[in-house]
């Protein structure tokens, strides 16, 4: 006669225990075995590259991709090196990083912050990049920036110019090389100054979103300081096409500048509007009218065609320029590809760059350390002179370059042409400075 | 006063862009029934159709310059466009400068074969299909397209300018007695208009006065009786549509001095023209171009500082509201006729 021994209770305690061993590796390996998300356990790491591949800023993501891939070659040990020649840390030795070869998976941000929400958790779930970076806008930049912070991967800005992104918005995780409205305007209003005096009324059109809002504020403010009145400031919407119905007003303002907040399509089709109600040729309170720019891409200057001559606004980069840095990357960029690399290439490869520095010298691809190496790191030859990666905001500090569209350009390439490299000291801010008010930059997470 | 008069011109350019697509998009529906959301991509294919005659006119052999040097502190290699070694300097300079009136040629036998294509090649087999099937697959294929020609030409805009001579703006306001400068508006959005204006024309005339346009109408009137005559009426709709996409693509051709042509410009005004349509009425030729110049005029007074301190983005939602409103108190549009999408 056989006994059962089975109880409720006695399945009730076995159950429990055998859940808890079964549970037991899953939660070890969570917590223990990777020591922060996604830690690289082979021969390779893996970065995120989050551009737009489709939509109006392809074009701008494509050159990023192209620098991107020329700043893993040049990290694995391949072609002439780039500015690792000139950089002044010498931690990289062109053997991949910590002696693991880079490897990237790519993500369509599409310009929507959804989408590149999307895409970057892909890579940081199913590829296991350790590292995203990338992008064309702010209102993308500082969605994934949010969400590398919460995922606990770092998160290397690309082509981003809102205060907020450093300002309010600003994260642990997330670090900015590209500069901000603010420094736009302190670089540019003392040219303006210098060009078109101080008894001046200027007319904002600015496109209807973060970027736009606070580089309208930034150059308002720049130039209210120095003098000018601020005439009018009117929002204009992101999905506008055609800007006539905006520009026909500015005629009878008695405004004699206009300052067009307006990047990428919005930019091209602005200027090109102003150009055509003769804005250029008119003459309002005894002087000449004039049109302010205050963010150029040489990539988007192009659509606008010849209507971007003698106009002047600000850049954080530029080909032509003739440092030992830009040199060595417009070469490398130059001769691979043919053509010469615009702004948004040479600050995704910078931040590629910074990003493998700093692994390198904290010895670690952990967040929290990479973060702590890339705060208050100071370097050189990477072609904005001294520059510093400041603690406080995560926000590059370096010359801004003044620029004017070009009278005689010799190719597609040559629209643009550097006025002024304005100085560091110049452009910095405190870091409590009331149009960066409002964020905490937080803890790093490393997952 | 001077605003007002302004943001009228504003608003004339505006609804000659929007009159002329939604023409062609009612066009088609009143011949073939069928809702065409690819119509927004002709007008882009027309605007490249300028791109495209441009970049052949500019097409060059390049000789190297010693004496200067390229990004790279190489040679720089100057190029030298064909047509100026071929027809003479100032020759080929003047046909390359006239390339946007030049494509107003090229771009007619282009539109009509694309036409073509589409409506033998797909659209004619979702003729008996219900409105909705129309829609998502005349959409498909106009995202279809601008990837194509994205693929082609790149996602960023590309400058094509008027003749040297059209360019510059005209004083409206002094010659109206008002100050100099009050009023100036650009030669060619004049050029638009007045060249708008002549194909609207043409095309009533053409469906008015031409036996054929008489055929095509009483088709349009009823289909099957024109059929039972021994008409073969199919034949003259397919010809309509291509009608419609040169329409579309002279449309393209000429706004491209006006603003830069890109991929994604035929979706920006699809909608609207949509919109357009169904204001005007469904099928109705004169209420297309009816509501096109009306909605292009609310719209550049919408966009007035004046209007927008009243009600702060009333510029982004006028044409919506409008249309809401006409659709409310006049259900067939304004000069939409019974029967018309009501079965």
């Amino acid at each position: 006669m056989s006994t059962s021994n089975f109880t409720r209770r006695g399945v009730l305690k076995s159950g429990a225990i055998a859940g808890a061993g079964v549970a037991l590796p899953t939660i070890f390996t969570a917590s223990s075995a990777a020591a922060y998300m996604n830690e690289p356990t082979g021969s390779t790491v893996t970065f995120g590259f989050n551009v737009p591949q489709t939509g109006a800023y392809a074009d701008e993501g494509a050159d990023e991709l192209r620098a991107y891939e020329l700043a893993v070659e040049h990290l694995n040990g391949g072609g002439d090196a780039g500015m690792m020649n000139t950089f002044s840390s010498k931690a990289l030795k062109g053997n991949g990083i910590l002696g693991k070869k880079v490897e990237f998976v790519t993500g369509d941000t599409q310009t929507k912050s959804d989408a590149a929400r999307a895409s970057a958790k892909s890579m940081i779930e199913k590829d296991g990049a350790v590292m995203i970076t990338g992008g064309s806008s702010s209102g993308v930049a500082i969605a994934v920036q949010g969400l590398c912070q919460e995922a606990g991967v770092i998160f290397m800005a690309g082509l981003t110019h809102s205060n907020d992104t450093t300002g309010k918005d600003k994260k642990a995780n997330g670090f900015r090389h590209f500069f901000n409205g603010y420094m736009s305007a302190a670089a540019l209003a003392p040219v303006l100054k210098n060009l078109y005096g101080t008894d001046r009324n200027a007319y904002h059109l600015t496109a209807d979103y973060t970027w736009g809002w606070t580089q309208e504020e930034s150059i308002a403010a720049a130039t209210e300081a120095m003098g000018w009145n601020t005439v009018n400031k009117v929002r204009t919407p992101l999905a506008s096409t055609d800007f006539s119905s905006y520009i026909a007003p500015v005629l009878n303002s008695g405004a004699d500048v206009l300052v067009l907040n307006h990047y990428g399509g919005n930019m091209v089709n602005s200027l090109t509007n102003a150009v055509q109600f003769g804005l250029r040729d008119k003459v309002v309170n005894g002087k000449n009218f004039e049109i302010v720019v205050p963010l150029y891409s040489r990539l988007m200057a192009k659509g606008a065609g010849e209507n971007v001559k003698g106009i002047h606004g600000s850049t954080n980069w530029h080909w032509s320029l003739t440092d030992e840095g830009s040199k060595a990357f417009v070469k490398s960029f130059g001769e691979k590809y043919g053509f010469p690399p615009s702004q948004a290439a040479h600050t995704v490869y910078c931040q590629t760059m910074l990003y493998a520095d700093a692994a390198e010298r904290a010895g670690t691809f952990n967040p929290c350390g990479i973060a702590e190496a890339l705060e208050g790191f100071e370097f050189d030859g990477l072609g904005n002179g001294p520059t510093l990666y400041r603690a406080d905001d995560h926000q590059c500090f370096k010359d801004v370059l003044v620029v004017r569209g070009k009278e005689n350009p010799t190719s597609e390439f040559d629209l643009l042409e550097v006025v002024e490299v304005t100085p560091r000291g110049q452009v910095e801010y405190a870091p409590d400075h009331p149009m960066f008010a409002g964020g905490n930059l937080g803890t790093c997470n490393a997952g | 006063m001077d605003a007002i008069i302004l943001q009228i011109l504003n608003g004339l350019d505006k609804g000659s862009a929007y009159a002329l697509i939604a023409l062609g998009l009612t066009l088609i529906f009143g011949t073939l029934g069928v809702v065409n959301f690819a119509h927004g991509a002709l007008f882009m294919i027309g605007a490249f159709c300028a791109v495209t005659l441009k970049k052949l006119l500019t097409l060059s052999y390049f000789v190297e310059d010693p004496t200067k040097t390229d990004f790279l502190g190489k040679p720089l290699k100057v190029a030298t466009p064909y047509v100026q070694s071929w027809f003479g300097e100032s020759a080929g300079a003047a046909m390359i400068d006239w390339a946007v009136p030049l494509a107003i040629l090229f771009s007619i036998p282009v539109m009509i074969g694309i036409g073509f294509i589409m409506e033998r090649g797909l659209i004619k087999h979702f003729y008996k299909r219900p409105h909705a099937d129309q829609i998502l697959v005349t959409f498909g294929l106009a995202i279809v397209l601008q990837e194509l020609i994205k693929t082609f030409y790149g996602a960023n805009p590309i400058p094509t300018p008027a003749p040297e001579v059209f360019r510059g703006s005209f004083d409206f306001g002094v010659m109206l007695g008002f100050d100099p400068n009050a009023i100036i508006y650009p030669y060619w959005r004049m050029v638009y208009f007045a060249f708008s204006a002549v194909i609207i024309g043409a095309v009533f005339a053409f469906l008015q006065f031409t036996t054929f346009g008489m055929v095509v109408r009483a088709g349009m009137a009823d289909r099957e009786t024109v059929g039972l005559l021994g008409i073969n009426i199919d034949k003259r709709f397919t010809i309509m549509f291509g009608i419609a996409a040169a329409v579309a693509g002279m449309a393209g051709v000429m706004y491209a001095p006006i603003n830069s042509p890109n991929y994604h410009m035929g979706m920006d005004f699809l909608v609207l023209s949509f919109v357009v349509v169904v204001v005007g009425g469904m099928g109705s030729l004169p209420g297309a171009v009816l509501a096109g110049f009306m909605l292009g005029i609310l719209e550049a007074f919408a966009s007035m500082n004046q209007i927008k301190a009243i009600i702060p983005g009333i510029d982004q939602i006028i044409i919506y509201l409008v249309a809401i409103i006409i659709i409310l108190t006049r259900p067939r549009g304004l000069m939409g006729k019974k029967g018309v999408m009501e079965e």
